[in-house]
C-alpha cells in the first residue's frame, strides 16, 4: 500500500535521505532550506538507520565533511541555499576532482551576495557550468515538485555513485518551501561496512587491508600530463553522462508552434501560462528539462522544424537561456524572459512576454 | 673496554646529507662523506667505526630512515 | 671485530619500519616532517592497526604524506583536514583517523575546522607542525611565526604592528573540553624523538578508548624556509622557538 504524506520540499528531502539508505548528512543552517537538517534532527534516523547528521561550524566544514565521507564509500549528502553553496564550492571542486559520488542540495534563494531569501533561479551558471575552479561538471537534477525533491535524492545518489561524481539538486525556495501530497518509498538499508568494501573497495579509504595497495582520495597531481590525461578521463566521463542521462518533459508539444523552456518551478508557471495561451489560441508547448547537466539539447534541437520561436523563462536575468540558443544555434529566435530577486512570474506575464517577444517581435 | 659494538648502514641513495645524525651520535663515529651521491648529496658515512656502540641515536633522527643499526655484545663472546 | 661481522640481520636494533614505503621523501635535507612521519609509520606498525588507521593530510608540505606511509589516505583542501576527520570519525567509529597538518593549515586557514572538531571532542589524532612559516609556497608568514622573525613576507621580521601577535594555538585547544590529551613536542634530538613516539603513542591509544580528540604540536623547523643549514635550524628552534613555545603536556586527562 503506497505510503502518502503531506509535506515541504524541504522536509521531502529529509525524509527520501533516511529512506534510501544515506549514510550522513552534513549540513548549516540557512533559509530557506533550514528544514532539511531541522527534518532530520527531529527524525533522530541515528536511530532508525543508523544515518548520522551533523550541523556543522560552517558550510565550508559540511562541504567538506561530505569529502570525507564521500571518500570513504559512504553514501553523504548535505544542503544549502545560494550564498552557502558559494562558500562550498571549494569543497565541489575537490569532490568532482576526486572522484567521489555525493549528493548536495541547492535551495536557491536570489543573490547576488546576500540577496534575499526568496526563491530565485539564479545559480544555474554556478551550478551547471562549473562554480568551483578546474574543469569539472555536477550532474544536475532540477525538481518541479515535491514528490520530485523525494525523488530526486535516490536518483542523485544512484547516479552519483554511478558515474562516480557529485550530484546535485538545483531546488529553489518555491519548491523548498511549498507543500504538497508525497507518495513515499520503502525503505532501503544502509550498505554494511563489508559491502561497501566489496563494492567500493578499490578505491574507498575503507582501511588498508594486507589484499589491496593503499587507497588515496585526492585531487592533485603534480605532473602535468598525468593532470592532463585525468582531465581527459573526466571529459570523456561528462560526454558519456551527456549520452545516456539526459532527461525532460515536454508538455503540449505535439502541436506546439511555439516553445517555453523552463525548468523546476519556472516550469510550473509555464504550465499555467501555456493553459492561457491556447486559450487565447496560441499553439504553445513546454519543454522542461529535468536534468540541467547533462542538458536537453537534443530535445530542443528536435522541435526547431516544428516552432517558430522560443521562450526560456527563468528567475534569473537570463542564464539556461545561453544552453537554449547553444542548442538552436541561431535557427529560430530565443528570447529570455524572467523576474529576479525573488520575484516569481506569473503565468499571464509569460502569455504576454511570449506575445511580446517572440510572436510579435 | 667497550663491552658492545655497533654498526651502521647507510642507504646512501637515499641520504640527503642533511647531517643530524652526524651531531646525534655521541661518539662521533658518523661523517659527511666528500663524494656525493647520485642526487648530489655528501652522504653519511662511519668514519670511525670502532667508536660505535650500535645506539642507534643517529637512526632515531634521521628525517629520512636511511640508517639500519646493529649491535653485539662483545663481552658475551668472550 | 670487523664491521661486516656485526651487519647482521640477527644483530638488527633499528631499521625502519614496513609501513614506510620506499619512496624517497619530498622533504628538503633535515626537515622534520620526516622525522614524525617515521615515528607516526612505527606507532601504527607495533599497535597493529594499520588496517584501521586512516590519515587525512591537506594542502601544505605535508600533501604528499600519502606516498610515504603505507595507509589510507585522504588529502583535504587547506586547513579542511579536521573536517574529513570528523565525518570518517563518525562514519567508521572504531577506525584511527587523524589529521597531519601545518601552522598554515591548523592556525590560519583552517582554524575554525580545528577548534571545532576539538570543541566536539572527535574521536581523533591531530598531529600539528609548527615549524613558524609556509613551507610549501615558499617561506612566507605563518601565524605562528615569532616576533622579529624574518620570513619571505616578513621580510625585516614579524612586527606586531603590521603583522600582530603570533598565534598560540596550541593553548587555545587545550582549552576546549573536547580534548583529552593535549601537548607540545618536538624531534630535534634522540630524546625528544623517543618522547614525541610517547606522544604519538599515546594519542592512538586514547582513540582506542574513545576519549575524545588528541592534539600533538610538534615544534619543528623549516630549514629552508628558515634559511639556515638543518643543524643551525634545530639551534635556532632551541634558542628562539622553544621559549616562546615551551615543549611539554597541557593536558593529559
Amino acid at each position: 500500500m503506497a505510503d502518502y504524506k503531506l509535506m515541504k520540499g524541504n522536509e521531502a528531502i529529509a525524509e527520501a535521505a533516511i529512506r534510501c539508505g544515506c549514510d550522513a548528512y552534513f549540513g548549516y543552517p540557512i533559509t530557506p532550506q533550514s528544514e532539511v537538517l531541522e527534518t532530520l534532527m527531529a527524525r533522530k534516523p541515528w536511530d532508525e538507520t543508523g544515518m548520522i547528521v551533523l550541523q556543522a561550524e560552517s558550510e565550508v566544514a559540511a562541504i567538506n565533511m561530505v569529502y570525507g565521507g564521500a571518500g570513504c564509500g559512504k553514501k553523504v549528502m548535505t544542503s544549502s541555499s545560494s550564498p552557502g553553496i558559494s562558500l562550498k564550492q571549494e569543497g565541489i571542486s575537490y569532490i568532482a576532482g576526486a572522484e567521489l559520488p555525493c549528493l548536495i542540495v541547492n535551495v536557491v534563494r536570489g543573490g547576488p551576495g546576500l540577496g534575499t531569501i526568496q526563491p530565485a533561479q539564479s545559480d544555474y551558471f554556478q551550478s551547471v557550468k562549473g562554480g568551483g575552479h578546474g574543469d569539472y561538471r555536477l550532474i544536475v537534477l532540477a525538481p518541479a515538485s515535491v514528490q520530485e525533491m523525494y525523488d530526486f535524492v535516490n536518483l542523485g545518489f544512484e547516479l552519483a555513485f554511478k558515474y562516480r561524481n557529485p550530484a546535485l539538486i538545483l531546488s529553489d525556495g518555491v519548491i523548498g518551501q511549498m507543500m504538497e501530497k508525497v507518495q513515499l518509498g520503502s525503505y532501503k538499508p544502509r550498505l554494511t561496512n563489508e559491502e561497501i568494501v566489496a563494492r567500493y573497495g578499490s578505491w574507498a579509504t575503507t582501511g588498508k587491508t594486507h589484499d589491496r595497495p593503499r587507497n588515496i582520495i585526492t585531487s592533485l597531481d603534480l605532473d602535468p600530463y598525468r593532470q592532463e590525461q585525468f582531465n581527459l578521463k573526466l571529459q570523456k566521463k561528462y560526454r558519456e553522462i551527456e549520452e545516456k542521462e539526459v532527461r525532460f518533459e515536454k508538455i503540449a508539444c505535439d502541436d506546439a508552434e511555439y516553445l517555453l523552456v523552463a525548468y523546476g518551478s519556472a516550469s510550473r508557471i509555464c504550465q499555467k501560462a501555456v493553459d492561457l495561451a491556447r486559450e487565447k489560441g496560441i499553439k504553445v508547448g513546454l519543454l522542461r528539462p529535468i536534468t540541467l547537466f547533462p542538458y536537453p539539447t537534443k530535445a530542443i534541437r528536435e522541435m526547431l522544424g516544428q516552432v517558430k520561436g522560443i521562450l526560456a523563462v527563468e528567475m534569473s536575468a537570463g542564464q539556461m537561456v545561453e544552453d537554449v540558443r547553444l542548442a538552436v544555434d541561431g535557427k529560430v529566435k530565443v528570447e529570455h524572459f524572467g523576474r529576479m530577486g525573488g520575484v516569481i512570474a506569473t503565468p499571464n506575464e509569460v502569455v504576454a512576454a511570449l506575445e511580446e517577444k517572440i510572436i510579435k517581435g | 673496554m667497550a663491552k658492545v659494538r655497533g654498526a651502521i648502514v647507510v642507504d646512501v641513495e637515499k641520504c640527503k646529507g642533511c647531517g643530524l645524525c652526524v651531531v646525534a651520535c655521541p661518539s662521533k663515529v658518523i661523517d659527511l662523506a666528500k663524494e656525493v651521491n647520485g642526487k648530489g648529496y655528501n652522504y653519511a658515512y662511519m668514519a670511525n667505526p670502532d667508536a660505535c656502540i650500535g645506539c642507534a641515536n643517529c637512526a632515531i633522527v634521521c628525517p629520512d630512515t636511511v640508517i639500519t643499526v646493529y649491535k653485539v655484545n662483545t663481552e658475551a663472546n668472550v | 671485530m670487523d664491521v661486516k661481522d656485526i651487519i647482521k640481520e640477527e644483530n638488527l636494533v633499528y631499521g625502519k619500519t614496513k609501513l614506510l614505503t620506499d619512496n624517497i621523501m619530498h622533504y628538503c635535507p633535515g626537515c622534520t616532517h620526516g622525522v614524525v612521519h617515521k615515528v607516526l609509520a612505527e606507532v601504527i606498525d607495533e599497535m597493529g592497526i594499520q588496517e584501521k588507521t586512516i590519515g587525512v593530510a591537506p594542502v601544505g608540505c605535508s600533501v604528499l604524506a600519502y606516498n610515504y606511509i603505507d595507509i589510507d589516505w585522504h588529502e583535504a583542501a587547506h586547513g579542511r583536514a579536521p573536517a574529513l576527520a570528523t565525518a570518517i570519525n563518525r562514519l567508521y567509529p572504531d577506525k584511527y583517523v587523524f589529521t597531519y597538518q601545518g601552522d598554515g593549515d591548523l592556525a590560519s586557514i583552517g582554524t575554525a575546522e580545528i577548534i571545532h572538531a576539538c570543541n566536539r571532542g572527535e574521536n581523533i589524532v591531530v598531529i600539528f607542525i609548527n615549524n613558524g612559516i609556509y613551507g610549501m609556497t615558499g617561506g612566507q608568514m605563518a601565524p605562528t611565526s615569532i616576533l622579529d622573525m624574518p620570513t619571505s613576507t616578513t621580510p625585516y621580521g614579524r612586527k606586531v604592528e603590521l603583522n600582530g601577535y603570533p598565534l598560540k594555538i596550541t593553548d587555545l585547544i587545550a582549552q576546549l573540553p573536547g580534548t583529552c590529551y593535549v601537548t607540545r613536542q618536538s624531534g630535534h634530538t634522540p630524546a625528544a624523538v623517543r618522547k614525541l613516539k610517547k606522544a604519538i603513542t599515546k594519542a592512538f591509544e586514547n582513540v582506542g578508548k574513545k576519549k575524545g580528540t588528541s592534539f600533538i604540536e610538534v615544534v619543528s623547523t623549516c630549514n629552508s624556509g628558515w634559511k639556515l643549514s638543518p643543524v643551525k635550524a634545530n639551534e635556532w628552534m632551541v634558542e628562539h622557538m622553544f621559549p616562546f613555545y615551551p615543549i611539554g603536556d597541557f593536558k593529559d586527562e
